[in-house]
């Protein structure tokens, strides 16, 4: 199992280097917003320590915590991002 | 749900933030690129509720609730001015997420096979120390504390000494687990401590680097957490951010011509307290009239804006006078230096707020050769981007830095609060130069005076 994520794990870096290689710099901040929410990914691991019934309180309490907090870079990230783009597309019909 | 039907799921939320990732670096897609990889998120958040072991609900929704409350009204009030600090925010709270789903993992399994505290113990150092560097981010940019590099003596020392602690506390949870609780607690507090040293030494002139690092940090810390849970999303988003980060700070750095060691380590600008001789000369100040006049004249016009435009919130008075200066048949372009601004792109964002086209954005490699044609070039709130000291002084912290010739442009006028040297602390001998005009003031109450006097003439 651990071996096989190593695998995944290379690989992404990888596919994340050439994935993005070139940006234009008026891109640059909504890149960096929109990948910031993909960050918030660990949300996945926040449901899972909030959901699991184990009689530990302070698991539960870590896990809500958790929940919050990536709720946030996710809701948050990808609706401010999403709001910069739309200022940048409305110029592409606007433009005179 | 079943097993297979879940990692199905997982791995069609993997395509979609990658097809969103690709369509965020272009402009005709970018929009939707983001949309594709929140539906992602939001795939990959369903599968997990459905998936076996999650048996209890109403935590996950009171997390849920309160973080989409406050994360949607954040990013619906935020000016885009602040959009550094919301950025730097946000960032901080993934990282913090990261370091407590380590932490509660930890806490249900404390006699984990080394594999797993090795990940544990990564997850909670990177996700430590990207939200306390995130917060000190966050409290410099909105000027809570001082933008300024705070330095003491012995501080690399003190640095390296407790990274080496924290490194001792992973070893140690990662080899006995089981009684290494107090060690684990430890290891949180080292890790939030090295995130605000690591941090505070850096100049606000060079937060784009550093909001970009943490913002591949953040992405490790997920993957991290990935490798806690065996789950391959986090994994694969964790490293796509994790990479995105790198190449925004390799940006960064290169625009600054400096290494990312220098920019984290140096205390940029502290450092040049002790100043040369300084510049001598003496600065021409003008009036928005004389200024008026210039503009009025001008064929071309080059406007290079800096942090102090977002300062004074003058992006519409500045598009309002762009727009101006072209119903007088100027041709009118804004030179966007790379790191100008807070993060990367700022100008960018808050030209594009004020509705600038963006084929009148360029980029300094583009205008420079033809800086000499340019009739007026027109600073507003930027400094050390325009430092003729890059080019020509060896002893200068920013040599060798690329800049925008402004002052190979026919006239230069400067728009400043006051003769004060930039956020760097370096002198600037551009305002003492023969064809340049200091004017002094608010920038958005000069920029507005100059839209007044084209209105009245």
């Amino acid at each position: 199992m651990m071996t096989l994520l190593l695998f995944v794990f290379v690989l992404s870096i990888f596919l994340g280097f050439e994935l993005i290689s070139k940006v234009p710099s008026q891109l640059h901040t909504p890149l960096m917003s929109g990948s910031n929410a993909i960050s918030g990914i660990t949300i996945v691991a926040a449901i899972m320590a909030a959901g699991v019934d184990d009689g530990h309180w302070q698991t539960t309490l870590l896990g809500t915590l958790a929940m919050a907090l990536a709720t946030i870079n996710v809701v948050g990230g990808y609706l401010v991002t999403n709001r910069m783009l739309a200022m940048f597309k409305k110029k592409d019909g606007g433009a005179k | 749900m079943s097993e297979v039907l879940t990692n199905l799921g997982y791995i069609a939320a993997c395509v979609l933030f990658i097809f969103g990732l690709k369509m965020l670096g272009r402009a005709d897609t970018a929009r939707r690129g983001n949309m594709i990889s929140s539906i992602g998120m939001l795939l990959a958040v369903v599968v997990t509720l459905l998936s076996r072991g999650i048996v209890t609900y109403q935590w996950i929704a009171v997390g849920a609730i309160i973080g989409t409350l406050i994360g949607a009204i954040a990013a619906q009030r935020v000016k885009m001015t602040a959009m550094p600090e919301m950025v730097a925010l946000f960032n901080g709270f993934g990282g913090l997420a990261s370091l407590l789903v380590g932490w509660s993992e930890y806490h249900r399994h404390p006699d984990s096979e080394l594999f797993t505290m090795v990940a544990t113990s990564l997850a909670v150092l990177i996700g430590g120390i990207t939200f306390s560097g995130s917060m000190i981010a966050f409290a410099k940019l909105a000027e809570k504390i001082t933008g300024k590099p705070i330095l003491f003596k012995g501080q690399q020392v003190a640095n390296a000494a407790l990274l080496l602690a924290a490194l001792v506390c992973a070893v140690w949870v990662s080899l006995y687990p089981s009684q290494a609780y107090p060690i684990f607690i430890g290891l949180v507090l080292l890790s939030l401590v090295l995130g605000v040293l690591a941090v505070i030494p850096i100049g606000g002139a060079d937060m784009p680097v550093v909001i970009s690092l943490l913002n591949s940090y953040s992405g490790l810390a997920a993957c991290a957490a990935g490798f806690v849970i065996l789950n391959n999303v986090l994994i694969v988003a964790g490293c796509l951010v994790g990479a995105s980060g790198i190449i925004l700070t390799n940006i960064m750095c290169k625009a600054m011509n400096r290494s990312l060691a220098n920019v984290l380590f140096s205390g940029f600008g502290a450092a040049t307290a002790k100043k040369s001789e300084g510049y001598k000369g003496e600065a021409k100040p003008i009036s928005a009239e004389d200024a008026y006049l210039l503009l009025e004249a001008a064929r071309s016009v080059v406007i290079v804006p800096g942090y102090g435009m977002a300062v004074a919130q003058a992006q519409h008075a500045v598009r309002e006078l762009g727009e101006l200066l072209m119903a007088n048949g100027c041709d009118v372009r804004y030179a966007i230096h790379p790191v100008a601004g807070r993060m990367p792109g700022h100008m960018n964002v808050l030209l594009a707020e004020a509705n600038v086209p963006y084929e009148q954005l360029v980029e300094p490699q583009d205008v420079n050769p033809v800086m000499e044609t340019v009739d007026v070039a027109m600073v507003i709130g930027a400094n050390d981007v325009v430092n003729p000291a890059a080019r020509e002084d060896k002893a200068s912290p920013i040599y060798g830095m690329p800049i925008i010739n402004v002052d190979m442009a026919k006239t230069v006028i400067i728009l400043k609060r006051s003769m004060a040297s930039g956020f760097a602390g370096i002198d600037n001998p551009l305002f003492f130069k023969d064809n340049a005009r200091m004017l002094f003031g608010d920038a958005k109450a000069t920029v507005s005076a100059l839209v007044g006097e084209f209105k009245s003439g």
